[in-house]
């Protein structure tokens, strides 16, 4: 329903124009963007063609694309970019699968469903550094209850090469199914009911129903959800950084940080930041290609 | 018009006031932990001398590099003084965040004063260039604590003297180290042999494993003549790293993210027989509030390498005026009242580690603590990691190169550092250095 200002209110008797409130609202909100995204964003596109280093007052030189050949032909990079990857896959589709699979279970009537769905909700509303240590104890191969629960004796989860990506993983999916459950909740709820009646009413299977009314009406929204995740997933910092040294599951976001922040390598870790920018810039317009076919059909 | 002017005035009062103000406070920058807390209950004397309100900052150690750094990029005052690593010397000085105190070092006959490794790690830069930039505040190297009751059990005793042919007792090298760890490595029991650093953020493993390479006759290279080829990679070396990932191997389940703190979580929860550990953190090790195994403790510096090599692993900061403070005239004050003996002792009383060598060479000093002797012991021997302003990249090379043969046991030894020594001759090429 489209409303309308009241001739006799406030702002109509002041005569607030599009003008003013251009001004007011709208010139500011550009403003601080441009201040604040789109100025660091260019300055860095800048420092990504050059050897500077914020730690030194040595003059600046433009380096041309050196710094992106170097990257790209950089093993540990290569590395960090592999690992994020596979961990990009294996959190992501855990977080589809864990969140989508709750959302089916509390879309029926079930008693406690208001207090069981804020309950679940509570791994997302945590810090990820508090959710991080967190997991860190469960993990601990001498105390963890993990280990214990499972009788897997001294496994070290987050210390060996193997298991430290996975461990990490699973900490994230615990952390965000809660997420694409929430947005699968929305969208299966917005399901209307008369398909599913006529869906009954033609005898037709619960499989059938589901990869034919639901899963197809729901799709968008799930995508959305998966767009979301998948940036979130690929610039993972916080929780692998509190809960694992192992380089072998270092993370393109930690590698990042070590180069602009511990190394100093400001130009580099510039150059580097652009190379994910793109990347994810390449997955999130694959995503929203499927999303509007999604929509279409 | 009288009330402007009124009110010009009042504020260009208030102006004065606060620039005054201003000028009777300084801010000292450290990382978050215990000796940061003794630094303060040390400045509060000054403050009562001089009026001076000093405050010590702090950050925890993940962070610290970090917000030194940026704040030194942005040219910022907000602190006056700063404790920093020792790594961080060529990056402060060339890059002109720290103030040059070689006068204030001449004056003050500090060469002579100061026990001479903490000189010439904690301040000179160049190496044997005669130019400093800090005064040696806090003295520090990797030590060990151990479990003097396990050590003193006449059945342990007499099982290890019939297994290596000696007696178990405090070791007088690093091969009767790993044979203790070894000994005493039960994992059935819930006990383990040693702990060791193998934390990869940081500098940690990189700590441990250049103190055994180091004893064992080895180098991390020249750092005069940026050459690491045959030193860093020559049979010393790899000798000490082998036997870095034995102690390893005898340490708890999982060890492989472990610094500071783990080490001591492991001694008090009777986990280890000995412990790898920076002295700062020993005090704890002797409270019982922290550490349920406190009575039970001794210490004992790093020990020679089978060659009689002997050296430690320098920790511990030298204190550095920071170039764009507004107060550089009091921080000098300051510094003058750190450096008075009288200070340096109360500095010592308070739990800090001073580097002053006439405190330390004492008496009273040595025998203050258990931990005491060893730290004295080892001040003398101390070597440090490369100090370019390209620290950053070496130390990031080397504790992966260090954890993927220690930790993740890929190649051997030879082989690791084979290829970690020339991994740092492209980054010195890199970074401008003479090529090799």
């Amino acid at each position: 329903m489209m409303t309308t200002l009241s001739p006799s209110s406030r702002a109509a008797t002041r005569g607030w124009s599009d003008i003013t409130i251009r001004n007011l609202f709208v010139i500011p909100t550009v403003a601080f963007l441009i201040i604040f995204n789109v100025f660091p964003l260019l300055y860095s596109l800048g420092f990504s063609f050059t050897d500077f280093r914020a730690s030194s007052k040595a003059p600046v030189n433009f380096v041309g694309l050196k710094n992106y050949t170097d990257i790209l032909a950089d093993p540990v990079i290569w590395r960090s970019f592999s690992t994020t990857l596979w961990y990009v896959i294996v959190s992501v589709t855990g977080q589809f699968v864990v969140g989508f699979g709750l959302a089916l279970l509390l879309n029926r009537p079930i008693p406690g469903k208001g207090f069981l769905t804020t309950l679940l909700l509570l791994p997302m509303m945590l810090s990820p550094v508090v959710v991080g240590l967190f997991w860190k104890l469960i993990y601990d191969p001498s105390w963890g209850i993990l280990n214990y629960a499972l009788g897997l004796g001294k496994t070290a989860w987050l210390t060996d090469a193997n298991l430290a990506l996975y461990a990490v993983a699973i900490t994230d999916i615990w952390m965000w199914s809660p997420f694409v459950m929430l947005l699968s909740l929305a969208g299966l709820s917005a399901v209307p009911k008369h398909l599913y009646e006529a869906a009954s009413i033609d005898r037709a299977s619960k499989l059938y129903t589901f990869f034919r009314i639901t899963l197809p009406l729901v799709a968008p929204i799930l995508l959305i959800a998966v767009i979301f995740r998948t940036m979130e997933a690929f610039k993972t910092f916080d929780i692998a950084f509190v809960m694992t040294g192992q380089p072998q599951a270092e993370l393109i976001s930690s590698r990042l940080y070590k180069m602009a922040f511990a190394q100093w390598q400001t130009g580099p870790a510039s150059a580097l930041a652009y190379i994910v920018l793109i990347m994810v810039l390449c997955i999130t317009n694959i995503y929203v290609k499927y999303l509007n076919k999604a929509k279409e059909r | 018009m009288r009330k402007t002017m009124v009110g010009l005035l009042t504020g260009v009062s208030f102006a004065a006031m606060g620039s005054l103000a201003q000028a009777q406070e300084l801010t000292i920058l450290w990382a978050e932990w215990d000796p940061a807390n003794y630094l303060q209950e040390l400045v509060n004397d000054y403050q009562a001398e001089t009026g001076v309100t000093v405050t010590v900052e702090t950050v925890p150690w993940p962070d610290f590099q970090t917000k030194a750094f940026t704040e030194f990029n942005a040219q910022g005052s907000a602190y006056d003084l700063v404790v920093g690593d020792s790594q961080w010397l060529g990056a402060g000085s060339t890059g002109g965040h720290y103030v040059d105190l070689t006068e204030f070092v001449k004056t003050h006959n500090l060469t002579t004063t100061m026990a001479p490794a903490t000189m010439q790690f904690y301040s000179e830069y160049p190496g044997g260039s005669g130019t400093y930039w800090s005064v040696p505040l806090e003295g520090d190297a990797v030590g060990w604590a151990y479990r003097k009751d396990w050590f003193e059990d006449p059945t342990e005793m007499a099982n290890f003297k019939a297994k290596y042919g000696y007696d178990l007792a405090v070791p007088t090298d690093l091969k009767q180290l790993v044979d203790i760890a070894e000994f005493f490595h039960r994992p059935e029991e819930n006990r383990y042999g040693a702990a060791v650093y193998t934390q990869v953020p940081g500098d940690a493993i990189t700590m441990g494993a250049e103190t055994f390479i180091f004893s064992y006759g080895g180098s991390l290279g020249d750092y005069a003549n940026y050459k690491v080829t045959g030193l860093l990679n020559s049979p010393e070396s790899a000798e000490g790293l082998e036997d870095y990932k034995k102690l390893y191997g005898f340490g708890p389940p999982g060890w492989g993210n472990a610094f500071f703190a783990e080490v001591n979580t492991a001694i008090a929860q009777g986990q280890v027989a000995m412990g790898m550990n920076f002295f700062a953190f020993f005090p704890s090790l002797l409270n019982e509030a922290t550490n349920p195994q406190a009575a039970n403790m001794g210490f004992f510096a790093n020990p020679p390498g089978p060659r009689g090599d002997d050296f430690a692993a320098l920790g511990g900061q030298g204190i550095s005026l920071v170039s764009y403070s507004q107060n550089q005239e009091e921080a000098m004050k300051f510094l003058e009242w750190l450096v008075k003996d009288e200070t340096q002792k109360k500095w010592a009383e308070l739990g800090g580690y001073t580097a002053a060598a006439a405190i330390l060479e004492s008496e009273e000093f040595q025998n203050a603590t258990p931990y005491n002797k060893a730290f004295y012991e080892t001040m003398f021997k101390v070597r440090d990691f490369w100090a370019l302003p390209e620290y950053a990249e070496l130390l990031d090379e080397g504790q992966q190169g260090f954890y993927d043969y220690v930790v993740n046991g890929n190649g051997t030894a030879q082989e690791a550092l084979d290829k970690l020594a020339a991994t740092w001759v492209e980054s010195l090429k890199a970074a401008g250095y003479p090529a090799e």
